[in-house]
């Protein structure tokens, strides 16, 4: 008798079905512990594999490195973890909880992941201040927005990260007229003052003078502890100055992971990436 | 190096720091009070009085400059590239005519009070089912701002999710203007095909002939041109209308900064459709008639070609653009009619070479050197 079968399970008191479990806010993460977890994350595109059974943890407050050659899966690994590219198979998780898997780009930005281009993008004809207005935390639904006003605390908060990439005299310039690192600093600010957890970024000295890199090596440390940084570069000087943990990709997965002597020391390594 | 400074507070520009857009105002405000004293009160013979053809072909003006205004609130601010925003301009002005053939009641040729004279002629017995209500004014007017804008809600939901921009979009908005046209010369539509809706007697009562109606419907499209303005400077000078400018510049970035793009530019194209149904609505009673051609992508094509003479992105420019391509028109078409194409593909050509920021970026540039 299905049917009756059926209506008694329907029937049966301690079952909880999901849709009436209340939808609660979900806490990112506990004390301690990885922050975002990728695991065994696979992604071909055409029969290519850019990400071959990937996995990699980023711990509450590192500052992680990832180097690798051209087509390593880097800029690929990141457009997964923003929601960007969906793999087709693995799973990755912000926190214990939030499967990223599941929430489109603009979800996954307001849960805390900021993302920094590598071509430096920020909002050209809007001024300093207001693209950092923009990217304020707040309610980003179409009429509160059209309604929305600035007060003091939110005027502060911006002016706070304004000093943090010392771009406090250029606030009223427009950014289209800074300077390639300027726009590079702006665009971390972006990040940082959306409050995100965990601060993806894509070859940040790039096309920097030596003194901009500096101040970005400075940057990007200072901003470690209170956020997980995760930081794609190139330029092995950039990454020995700041490193504390560096992952090598190489075709879509892991090679080594480990401080930059044990990494410079990897036979493996120095074959595939720094051409011994 | 001044020019990279925005002068004033810089996260709200206040209403005073649109100096042109004020003046424009306040320019249709005086030529409304002047057009309606110079028709209404000087007598014909004066030379100060001012013809009722003249107030007809300005009212015109007005309404396609509130439709340049709906183009350049998606198109400048928000980067979305109509070509087919003639279609809802269209539709609103179909409503309106549909209000109008209804208000004619017996006085048609056939004499039928039931049916508009195209129905009879086609030997239809009685009213399609969605012509009904249409002899009430508000809901005409609630139809006006309703059917363009659902359109635009179905076609933007569809469009803008599947993240469709670009030129893709562009030839997108395109078929649809023309696959309404075709539809609509269909006699089987019951909008009258190929002749559309014409022959209307009157308006809530008054007739269309007299001087001081003409007037009237001048003054209504002036007033609204400036309520649309108004709207769209809140709109644009808001936290909202900076999004679309950062949708515009960075879609992307936008988006990894947490915004909805979909929904914001679902919004503004619905707002805009809206608007230019209600410039469409204002067309109508003016010129007398709706037909098909109103569909034609060669009127939308023309509609942008507007707003980037005028100058993209400041609104004000869309209204001069619209009101000086409008009035070269009247005028190329009168004197040296088989001229008029080749002079606008001229001035457009001309306009993108040496005034990419349209005739309102001389305005800026003279500001800017002083």
């Amino acid at each position: 008798m299905p049917v009756l079968d059926n209506m008694r399970a329907f029937l049966r008191r301690e079952q909880i079905w999901d849709y009436l479990i209340p939808d609660r806010e979900v806490m990112v993460q506990g004390p301690g512990g990885p922050i975002l977890y990728v695991e065994d994350v696979t992604l071909s595109f055409d029969g290519f594999k850019a990400l071959n059974a990937l996995s990699l943890y980023i711990n509450k407050g590192e500052l992680r490195c990832i180097i690798g050659a051209n087509g390593a899966g880097k800029s690929t690994m990141m457009d997964v973890i923003t929601g960007k590219l969906r793999p087709d198979t693995g799973s990755v998780y912000f926190g214990k909880n939030i499967n990223l898997l599941k929430l489109s780009e603009p979800e996954i930005a307001t849960c805390g992941v900021g993302r920094k281009f590598q071509k430096p993008t920020v909002f050209e004809n809007h001024t300093v201040l207001q693209n950092l207005e923009l990217a304020m935390r707040a309610n980003k639904k179409v009429l509160p927005t059209l309604f929305a006003r600035l007060d003091s605390g939110r005027a502060d908060r911006l002016q706070d990260v304004l000093a943090t990439i010392g771009l406090e005299a250029e606030q009223k310039r427009l950014a289209g007229s800074l300077s390639h690192g300027q726009k590079q600093w702006l665009e971390i600010g972006v990040l940082l003052i959306q409050d995100p957890q965990l601060l993806l970024v894509d070859e940040p000295v790039a096309g920097m003078t030596p003194q901009e890199t500096e101040r970005t090596a400075q940057l990007l440390t200072s901003l470690a502890g209170e956020h997980s940084v995760v930081v794609v570069e190139h330029d092995m000087e950039f990454v020995r100055s700041i490193a504390r943990t560096v992952t090598v990709l190489h075709q879509g997965s892991v090679l080594a992971e480990g401080s930059m002597q044990q990494i410079q020391d990897n036979p493996q390594v120095r074959e595939v990436y720094l051409g011994e | 190096m001044a020019s990279h400074y925005v002068q004033s507070n810089p996260l709200f520009v206040k209403f005073a720091d649109d100096k042109w857009g004020n003046i424009l105002l306040i320019a249709i405000l005086l030529t409304t009070v002047i057009v309606a004293v110079g028709n209404l009160l000087v007598p014909p013979e004066s030379p100060f009085h001012v013809s009722t053809y003249m107030v007809t072909l300005l009212g015109k003006y007005l309404a396609f400059a509130l439709l340049a205004l709906s183009v350049d609130l998606i198109w400048g601010y928000a980067g979305i590239l109509s070509l087919g925003h003639g279609a809802f301009f269209a539709l609103g002005g179909y409503a309106m005519g549909m209000y109008l053939m209804r208000q004619i009641g017996d006085r048609g040729v056939y004499g039928n009070p039931d049916l508009p004279d195209f129905m009879v002629f086609l030997d239809w017995h009685e009213l399609p089912w969605y012509w009904s209500g249409f002899e009430s004014f508000g809901y005409a007017m609630l139809m006006v701002v309703l059917v363009p804008g659902l359109l635009a809600f179905i076609f933007g939901w569809l469009a803008f999710r599947s993240r469709v921009t670009g030129v893709y979009l562009s030839i997108i908005t395109q078929a649809l203007t023309y696959a309404l046209l075709l539809a609509f010369f269909r006699n089987e539509m019951g909008f009258g095909g190929n002749n559309g809706l014409t022959d209307f007697k009157d308006i809530l009562g008054y007739s269309l002939q007299s001087d001081a109606t003409r007037i009237a419907l001048f003054a209504a499209s002036a007033a609204a041109l400036v309520l649309g303005y108004l709207l769209c400077r809140w709109i644009t000078r808001s936290k909202l209308g900076r999004v679309l400018i950062a949708i515009r510049d960075a879609e992307d970035r936008t988006r990894f900064v947490g915004y909805k793009v979909e929904s914001y530019k679902l919004f503004v194209f619905v707002l805009s459709a809206a608007l230019a149904g209600v410039a469409g609505a204002l067309y109508v009673p003016q010129v007398g008639i709706i037909n098909p051609g109103e569909f034609s992508p060669l009127n939308s094509i023309e509609l942008v070609i507007w707003v980037a003479v005028g100058g993209r992105a400041t609104l004000f420019g869309a209204i001069v653009g619209a009101l000086l391509i409008n009035y070269c028109k009247t005028w190329f078409t009168g004197a040296l009619p088989e001229l008029w194409l080749f002079f606008l593909g001229a001035i457009f050509v001309l306009s993108t070479m040496f005034l990419p920021r349209g005739i309102v970026g001389l305005l800026h540039r003279k500001g800017e050197s002083s």
